[in-house]
């Protein structure tokens, strides 16, 4: 089966310096991959470039095998990839259903314009978060004002939604309590079943274990290894991340850069 | 008290004005009489068109030096078609009106392509707009006589000078752009944090250089306004009137610091800077006296913005 997204020999600089360097990984419809690595690995940057927030130096994004340019958000957008970014990206002065639809509002006509449908937006927001967090129910609140929690929950509902292929989650439960934790947890067991593709960053190497099929570790801009959650521990994952040494069970492939080819 | 006018802040501004009315009706019995109140109404609408547009700019994040310059540049054309060409108003004054909203998206697109500041882009074009008005007539004012702008400039429909209705119309719009149109959510959106909506699929640039155009627009109806009162186009006319409309938007409580404002509030605030000028004049107070009060007025209303904002 092709994979759902291809990255191929990603690479960005950032003056001068290689953020990442020829970095290449796929992902499957129905996995979830997880992407760890130091801080300045080059995670955010590698999956800002699939979300069309950054443009790579070269390397190439293939989507069911078709290369596609992802020069803007929009267009990842309509190709149905959404990103959850590290530090969120609300608009702090806009209530949870307005950021819900910022920038695809629905609209009705009257009188031969488009106006905006508050009542529609109303509902369906609300039906998306409540989907996101049963709990939730400051609609009219601007999300400045909102707990980290509550702001997560409106982050999530809008990346997931019907078009939703390849949903990206930067470090999803950083600023969340044990609770919280939970509820994004079973989320991302929910959004697999759904067959979404899944690239899961985080720091906490357990959580990522139990909640991936496959991860993978970066370091210094480039891709150590990646292995098969099912196969690994936590201890492997922490050998790759510190000192770049790549477990006996890691998986061949994109992104499987082996201790020989390390060595040239 | 202050919670309440947290949530409505047009309610707080609105407040202000009609403490400011009591006060100058107090020191002078003219102040609220019917000539001067239909004479307030006619003076607060050139500054109220100017502060219309540069509401969504500032609310953007964005600042506008330019429209006074554009309103000279718009109305000297409009003169120069008409008084010079022979052209009618129902021609020359949409021409003029266009040539604003020209002016205005060359101020948007300069900002979005060079990415140079809005401040010195359009101080740049304020200088371009000025001098351009002063070319153009060499320095002299068209001197017009036209039904069609002694009407605009001095008509009235149910008692009240057709200008205000162009005013009320223009806000009435924008309004509804703000409120009920993606477009306005989008602007509060961008001002409030750029980059969070380039990333949420928000065309920034676009509605940035529409932003600018709207500002162009409404400094070209502040000229038909303008022309139609003085009966003629001088090219020298609304000078620092930009710095007049700024404050405006300032003391209507929209926030430099982008993301926060109403148009409401803003109308409010143009009422509010135009009474104090107004009130100055009946009571006696020189021009020069003047100009030191509107300064000490800015300055207040924007710290009692912060004061109510704790
Ligand atoms: N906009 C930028 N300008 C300059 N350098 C940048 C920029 N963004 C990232 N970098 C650099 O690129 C490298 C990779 O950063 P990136 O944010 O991708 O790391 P990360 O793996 O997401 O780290 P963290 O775990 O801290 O989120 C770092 O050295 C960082 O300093
Ligand atoms: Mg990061």
């Amino acid at each position: 089966m092709k994979p759902l997204l291809q990255i191929e020999s990603m690479t960005k600089l950032f003056g001068g310096v290689h953020a990442l360097e020829e970095v290449s990984l796929d992902l499957h419809s129905g996995e979830v991959v997880g992407v760890i690595g130091h801080n300045g690995a080059g995670k955010s940057t590698l999956m800002k470039i699939v979300s069309g927030a950054l443009r790579p130096d070269h390397g190439r994004i293939r989507i069911d095998g078709e290369t596609v340019t992802l020069d803007s958000p929009i267009r990842a957008h309509q190709l149905g990839i959404e990103m959850i970014f590290q530090d969120l990206a609300l608009l702090d002065n806009l209530n949870a259903t307005e950021n819900f639809f910022l920038g695809r509002e629905l609209t009705r006509s009257f009188l031969g314009f488009r106006w905006n449908d508050a009542q529609r937006m109303q509902t369906i927001a609300k039906e998306a978060i409540h989907n996101i967090n049963p709990h939730f129910h400051r609609f009219r609140t601007e999300v400045g004002l909102l707990s980290g929690g509550q702001r997560q929950s409106v982050a999530i509902a809008r990346a997931v939604h019907l078009d939703t292929r390849v949903l990206i989650m930067d470090e999803p439960t950083a600023a969340l309590g044990p609770e919280e934790t939970e509820m994004v947890r079973q989320l991302v067991l929910r959004l697999k079943k759904r067959a979404l593709g899944i690239f899961l960053i985080g720091h906490d190497l357990q959580d990522i274990l139990r909640l991936s099929d496959r991860i993978v570790a970066m370091r210094g801009g480039r891709v150590v290894g990646t292995v098969e959650a099912a196969r690994a521990s936590e201890d492997d994952l922490l050998g790759m991340i510190i000192s770049g040494k790549v477990p006996a069970a890691a998986l061949p492939g994109p992104g499987a850069v082996t201790l020989d080819q390390e060595k040239d | 008290m202050l919670k309440w006018t947290r949530e409505r802040p047009v309610l707080w501004i609105l407040a202000v004005m009609l403490i400011l009315g009591a006060i100058l009706s107090f020191l002078s019995p003219f102040f609220l009489t019917v000539p001067n109140l239909t004479n307030l109404l006619k003076q607060v609408s050139i500054l109220g068109l100017l502060a219309a547009g540069q509401t969504l700019v500032i609310i953007s994040r964005g600042i506008d030096l330019s429209v006074a310059s554009i309103l000279a540049l718009c109305a000297v054309v409009m003169g120069g078609l008409m008084s010079q060409m022979g052209l009618p108003p129902g021609v020359a004054l949409p021409v003029g009106i266009a040539l604003g909203g020209l002016v205005g998206a060359i101020n948007g697109l300069v900002i979005v392509k060079t990415g140079i500041p809005p401040f010195i882009a359009t101080l740049g074009m304020m200088g371009i707009a000025r001098g351009l008005a002063l070319v153009y007539t060499q320095g002299v004012s068209f001197q017009l006589s036209s039904p069609t702008l002694i009407w605009i400039g001095e008509g009235t429909f149910l008692g009240l000078p057709i200008p205000i209705y162009i005013v009320l119309l223009v806000y009435a719009v924008l309004y509804l752009l703000l409120n009920h149109n993606s477009f306005g959510r989008n602007v509060y959106a961008i001002g409030d944090n750029e980059e969070a909506s380039l990333l949420a699929g928000i065309n920034v640039d676009r509605h940035k250089i529409l932003l600018y155009t709207i500002s162009g627009v409404c400094a070209g109806i502040a000229a038909v306004v303008l022309i139609s009162r003085l009966s003629s186009a001088p090219p020298n006319v609304a000078q620092a009137a930009e710095l007049q409309a700024i404050a405006a938007v300032i003391i209507g409580g929209t926030s430099f610091s982008g993301g926060i404002g109403t148009v409401e509030s803003t109308l409010i605030g143009a009422m509010i800077m135009t009474m104090i000028t107004n009130g100055l004049n009946i009571l006696g107070v020189s021009s020069f006296w003047q100009q030191v009060f509107v300064g000490v007025i800015i300055i207040l209303a924007v710290w009692l913005d912060k004061l109510k904002g704790r």
